[in-house]
């Protein structure tokens, strides 16, 4: 998945041969790159960000010292560290998400990204966002059901809709899918198999 | 490489590290996860049934994921799972073991991840464990609940099915049998009632099995007549050849990348 920043974003923060001083206008500020980071789309979900599916948990600013070598009127380089969380352990999309990330946000301005896995607390699908659970849906993925306070793993017996024709009537065909966080299940009515994202408790 | 390429750090450089016993642990517990996530990934293309080729590739993929995550707290994960020797493995004995038959790969899948879950939650329970590893657990545990799952009920559906689908599944279970004693051998650094959670994996084994019409099998699990040794790098044969065929790549070409 290419990542496109909005136009200009760009020209915002020219690199040098140091690749690290930008001596044009005012470096980028924190609301454009997190902006920037929130619209980074999922590798394997691409039609929902990563803030969407709730796995971009933090970003933090950091102004390096400006250059000996840039104008006095330079802006401060800035460094961002953000924290992302994998949904499954052995998801193979999160190398992807760092290298997505860190192109959005140099695209965006930063200087330098760190992007660092953090497992604590444990992804949930109640972190998907309403927003999220919708795009879903409208891809003809059945969004995970909110799974509530409680801890433990989750019956699978509560009926899920068919994302195409709405029906309730649906069959479980496998409990693995095309990736780690869905389930196979086919629509009795219309007859469509279609994915589930499967719910993870907090 | 521009010194902008540099700027972002892997994240083997920002994982949380241990040392010591909380290294051993993670190293035990990781190549557990490795080597029965590279035995689940032979039945890629072998399946049964194209559902169960997906299943037990996304088994594989969790239990890889374990074992990367706990590798980044030791060192270096490709060295960790490529360049070591048969005896530097820390697993036990019983995640090694041949596929053999579906059903044998069942009974394997039902015994680890009945343990593993039990362990991971007391882990998740244990102020006394590695942070890290207890962090792991959280996640993982989840993800074993599932393998769990899927393990019982393919016992359900092979014991209680035809005299062929029972006997094969009897015969799984009779083969994995002697290997499971060192399921529950104390780990350093994870200070656990090994014996008390022994004693639920027991009992949550035989109901599972009681309902697939199936007894515990006779012989040798945990005493003196038991396999073992495997948390000491002593290995069966087929060890051996699965180390063989998982590290050949990477030694015959060491950092090719793709």
């Amino acid at each position: 998945m290419v990542t496109r920043p909005p136009a200009g974003r760009a020209a915002t923060a020219p690199e040098t041969a140091s690749g690290k001083a930008t001596d044009g206008p005012a470096a980028p500020d924190e609301a454009t790159l997190r902006a920037a980071a929130a619209s980074v789309p999922d590798p394997e979900l691409p039609v929902l960000s990563l803030a969407e599916l709730g796995v971009l948990r933090a970003l933090r600013f950091d102004r390096a010292p400006v250059p000996e070598a840039a104008p006095a009127t330079a802006a401060h380089p800035v460094r961002v560290e953000v924290d992302i969380t994998p949904t499954y352990t052995g998801c193979p999309a999160l190398e992807t998400m760092a290298a997505d990330l860190e192109t959005a946000l140099r695209h965006a301005g930063a200087a330098e990204v760190t992007v660092r896995t953090v497992l604590s607390p444990a992804w949930s699908t109640d972190d998907i966002t309403d927003e999220g659970r919708r795009k879903l849906a409208a891809a003809g993925i059945a969004p995970p059901r909110p799974t509530g306070p409680a801890a433990g793993p989750v019956g699978l017996a509560l009926t899920i809709r068919c994302p195409r024709c709405g029906s309730t009537d649906t069959t479980l065909l496998s409990r693995f899918s095309s990736t780690a966080c869905k389930a196979l299940r086919r629509c009795d009515t219309c007859r469509e198999p279609f994915d589930h994202v499967k719910e993870v408790r907090r | 490489m521009t010194p902008a390429d540099t700027a972002r750090s892997t994240d083997a450089a920002t994982a949380p590290r241990l040392t010591g016993e909380g290294a051993a642990a993670a190293l035990m517990l990781g190549d557990d996860a490795l080597i029965l996530s590279h035995r689940l990934a032979e039945w890629t293309g072998h399946a049964p049934a194209l559902e169960e080729d997906v299943a037990l590739a996304n088994i594989s993929l969790d239990l890889l994921g374990q074992a990367r995550t706990l590798f980044s707290f030791v060192g270096d994960e490709d060295e960790l799972a490529y360049l070591r020797e048969e005896r530097a493995f820390r697993n036990i004995q019983l995640v090694e073991q041949p596929n053999g038959d579906f059903a044998q790969t069942i009974a394997r899948q039902l015994c680890f991840s009945l343990a593993q879950e039990l362990r991971w939650t007391a882990i998740l329970d244990s102020a006394d464990c590695p942070t890290p590893i207890r962090e792991l657990a959280a996640k993982a545990v989840k993800e074993t609940a599932y393998h769990r799952d899927h393990a019982t009920e393919w016992t359900l559906r092979l014991g209680d099915g035809t005299e062929e689908s029972h006997a094969r599944m009897r015969r799984g279970m009779a083969v994995m049998w002697r290997h499971t004693g060192e399921l529950f051998a104390p780990v350093p650094g994870l200070p656990l009632d090994d014996a008390a959670l022994r004693e639920q994996w027991l009992t949550a084994l035989r109901a599972v099995l009681a309902e697939a019409t199936l007894d515990l099998p006779e012989g040798p699990d945990a005493d003196a007549w038991a396999a073992g040794g495997g948390r000491e790098g002593v290995h069966t044969e087929p060890f051996g050849f699965l180390l063989a065929e998982m590290q050949h790549l990477h030694r015959s070409h060491p950092g090719a990348t793709w």
